[in-house]
């Protein structure tokens, strides 16, 4: 939960940079947004509740990338998190339209990448060729954020990351499996000793 | 015209608001609360207040629509999901910006007090002097003596945690238990204490309770979700605190969606005689009448009432007499500090979250210090261990890094500095006949912005964060700055002034309006100047103190 002390000082970030869309670990940069995406927010908010840009199988097609982000090990996975249907809520509604279209036509790209690698498509892939896929894509995205200006459009792996990041870590799964949630502490202390291998909290 | 009458009538349920309807009924005068927004009743109301972050649909973030929806309150971390009935409808209510101005308004019954963020300073004297030293301005009327009872009062009401740190700068209080700093803070604010004579690192001095307090409020659980109202009453605010009391007193008529349009002003007897209002509903309006009037509307909104009345007598309003009304907008600028890494400490963890920071009083431009421009800044800031959002650059997707991430990473801390910012009269706002809200009425015109002084601060906001900060052994300190407009600290002040001389402030000492002597303004159109510590506090002062003075002088007849 944020105030303008943790907002500010601690500067909270997502995998090193502001997170795209609609922000959530506030950096002080407002999203890059043309007037053009403004222009095509007020249209869909004029129209009612908004459509889903995936369908149930691109949705189910990401929950098998975001496993392979993040798998089961001792603890589950994204998987278990049906991190894919968190996505389709989140590209929906917080994404700007230009964002929306670089994310679905990334889901083609990554088919594309699939192919090129491993010759064949990511669902019938390995999980090692899987894995080997993903982290070139994953290189290919921390690259290109080397030199990214707000101006030019973001990648769209570095999306499905993050909303990978995002939906596993803060879903119940994640919270209360992976790492610690604690509803009502009831106290605080400064100075608990850590070894590693203990549960971060879930929350600050 | 009967039943619409009372003894008192308090206009705003905030922080100030909810402490004169408390004070005033608790003297035994039937009071009525007006409200502009809908009622916020406690506990029931919050409704985010116990979920879970996956009960969230977007995990409190922000949606396009949100974005659309509120076009000022995107501009910082306000806009998020979790407490957005909090925040008001923009739409409804515009205002215009001759100079970017971040209003960030609560219009419910508690306003900002449910949100607010809670930390509560005493003012002194390096602060009630400060205008008549450098000969800016106006001076204050009052000084530190004259609050200090009322601060004790205020805070053994409204429960403040802090320590007893016996600096000259920042006044110690009535307090309840201080909470913790963690290990990290403490010895970083050792090394301060090693390395700067007149610096001091303290633990924030906060509205939350430590242990049980009056009308059966739980003390501090350790959640952190105090913006989304707390079932456990464990920060003040007019639902947990002042309303409860002032409803026990059976003196109290509370009315949500009343929109005050003006004072009453009876221009034989040289007062007001009551309000008008506008039913936020209805869109009807009635007329209620008492003999004295705490004008509570929040700074901006208290000078917006205080120019739309009266107008057959002043142009510009009650109170606009000295030419001050509306002018000498203040605030705290911010947004500019440092943050790095702390290396060790890797066996050393947190439990709980604590709703609370580190706080730095000032110390430019004191006992001895000289700067480029005058008065200073505070800290707050805070210390803790990385979570899963964080960046591991040697790692890219997998097993292993899913649990690195489920791990805490390095202990970081940061600081922001809270500078003063001083009152400059073209720093106004005026009301804008062209433009109307939902009810017709005109809105409010902004054009202020902070100057050279200000700017010279943040120089030092940044470059004094960065050097305490690398003193105290923290590694990769990055400075930053990034960028504030007015309004965005949220403290907004200044634009009914108190002072000496009703030729060049709005309120006496008491805080009555120079022109007519049964209204008395308590909020932040009151300050004469802004120091730089969080005001809140001292408004629960001020109100407290003019409600007593007000008691006295009906008692005299003078009202």
């Amino acid at each position: 939960m944020m105030n303008r002390r943790d907002a500010l000082a601690r500067v909270a970030l997502l995998m090193g940079g502001a997170v795209i869309g609609a922000d959530y670990f506030l950096t002080g940069c407002s999203p890059a947004s043309t007037d053009k995406d403004k222009a095509q927010t007020k249209d869909t908010a004029a129209k009612g509740p908004l459509k889903d840009v995936l369908n149930p199988e691109q949705t189910a097609y990401l929950t098998e990338v975001s496993d392979t982000i993040l798998p089961a090990t001792k603890t589950p996975g994204a998987k278990a998190a049906n991190v894919g249907a968190f996505m389709n809520v989140m590209v929906r509604d917080c994404y700007t339209p230009a964002d929306q279209e670089i994310f679905t036509k990334g889901m083609t790209q990554l088919e594309e990448a699939s192919q090129k690698m491993n010759g064949k498509g990511f669902l019938a892939s390995t999980p090692a060729q899987r894995t080997a896929l993903l982290t070139a894509l994953d290189a290919e995205q921390k690259n290109y954020a080397k030199t990214k200006t707000p101006e030019q459009p973001n990648h769209y792996f570095r999306m499905i990351k993050e909303l990978t990041l995002l939906g596993f870590f803060t879903s119940e799964v994640g919270a209360t499996q992976v790492l610690r949630y604690l509803p009502v502490p009831g106290k605080y202390d400064g100075n608990v000793p850590y070894k590693k291998g203990d549960r971060a909290w879930a929350t600050t | 015209m009967e039943k619409n009458t009372y003894d008192a009538i308090v206009i705003g349920s905030g922080i100030s608001g909810g402490m004169a309807a408390k004070e005033l009924t608790e003297k035994g005068l039937k009071t009525i609360m007006l409200e502009r927004g809908r009622n916020v009743e406690h506990i029931k109301d919050y409704v985010n207040a116990n979920k879970a972050p996956w009960e969230l649909p977007h995990r409190g973030g922000k949606t396009q629509q949100m974005i659309e929806d509120h076009p000022v309150l995107k501009r910082d971390y306000t806009l998020n999901e979790s407490n957005l009935n909090f925040w008001v409808n923009e739409k409804e209510s515009p205002y215009t910006e001759v100079k970017p101005f971040d209003w960030f308004r609560g219009y419910q019954v508690g306003g900002r007090s449910l949100m607010w963020g809670r930390q509560s300073y005493r003012w002194s004297d390096y602060d009630f002097e400060a205008n008549a030293k450098d000969g800016i301005a106006v001076d204050w009327p009052i000084r530190y003596a004259d609050l200090a009872p009322w601060y004790s009062h205020a805070e053994k009401f409204a429960g403040i945690s802090g320590n007893r740190d016996g600096l000259p700068q920042l006044p110690d209080g009535d307090f309840m238990p201080p909470m913790e700093m963690n290990i990290v803070e403490k010895d970083v604010a050792a090394r301060i204490r090693k390395n700067y004579k007149d610096r001091h690192m303290v633990i924030g001095r906060t509205a939350n309770i430590t242990r049980p307090h009056n009308n059966g409020r739980v003390n501090c659980q350790y959640r952190n979700k105090c913006w989304l109202g707390c079932p456990f009453g464990a920060y003040f605010s007019t639902q947990s605190a002042t309303l409860p009391a002032a409803m026990a007193t059976g003196n109290l008529t509370l009315r949500p969606f009343s929109i005050v349009t003006k004072i009453l002003y009876d221009k034989d007897t040289k007062r007001a005689k009551g309000v008008e209002v506008l039913d936020a509903e209805t869109n009807q309006t009635y007329e209620y009448y008492a003999k004295v009037i705490f004008l509570n509307a929040s700074a901006l909104n208290s000078a917006w009432v205080l120019m739309n009345s009266a107008t057959d007598i002043w142009d510009g309003g009650l109170g606009s007499s000295s030419g001050e009304l509306g002018h000498n907008v203040m605030d705290h600028h911010f947004r500019a500090g440092a943050h790095g890494e702390m290396p060790g400490y890797e066996d050393k963890y947190v439990y709980g979250r604590r709703a609370n920071g580190i706080y730095i009083p000032r110390y430019r431009n004191l006992f001895g210090d000289k700067r480029d421009y005058i008065r200073g800044f505070g800290y707050q800031g805070s210390a803790g261990r990385e979570g899963w959002s964080r960046e591991i650059p040697e790692m890219s997707i997998g097993g292993e890094f899913k649990d690195a991430l489920s791990e805490p990473g390095n202990w970081t801390m940061g600081i922001t500095g809270f500078g003063e910012t001083l009152p400059y009269h073209d720093n106004k706002i005026t009301l804008d006949k062209t433009k109307k809200d939902k009810w017709g009425l005109p809105v409010l015109s902004m054009d202020a912005a902070i100057r050279d002084n200000e700017q010279k601060m943040r120089v030092d906001m940044m470059a004094d964060a960065q050097e305490m900060l690398e003193k105290a052994g923290l590694k990769n300190v990055k400075t930053y700055n990034n960028g504030y407009a007015m309004g965005g600290g949220i403290h907004e002040m200044g634009t009914a002034r108190m002072g000496r001389d009703p030729k060049t402030s709005v309120l006496n000492k008491y805080n009555q309006v120079w022109d007519a002597p049964n209204v008395y303004v308590t909020d932040g159109a009151a300050m004469t100047s802004a120091a730089c510590q969080n005001p809140s506090l001292t408004y629960l002062a001020m109100t407290a103190r003019a409600v007593d003075h007000a008691f006295g002088e009906l008692k005299k007849m003078n009202l």
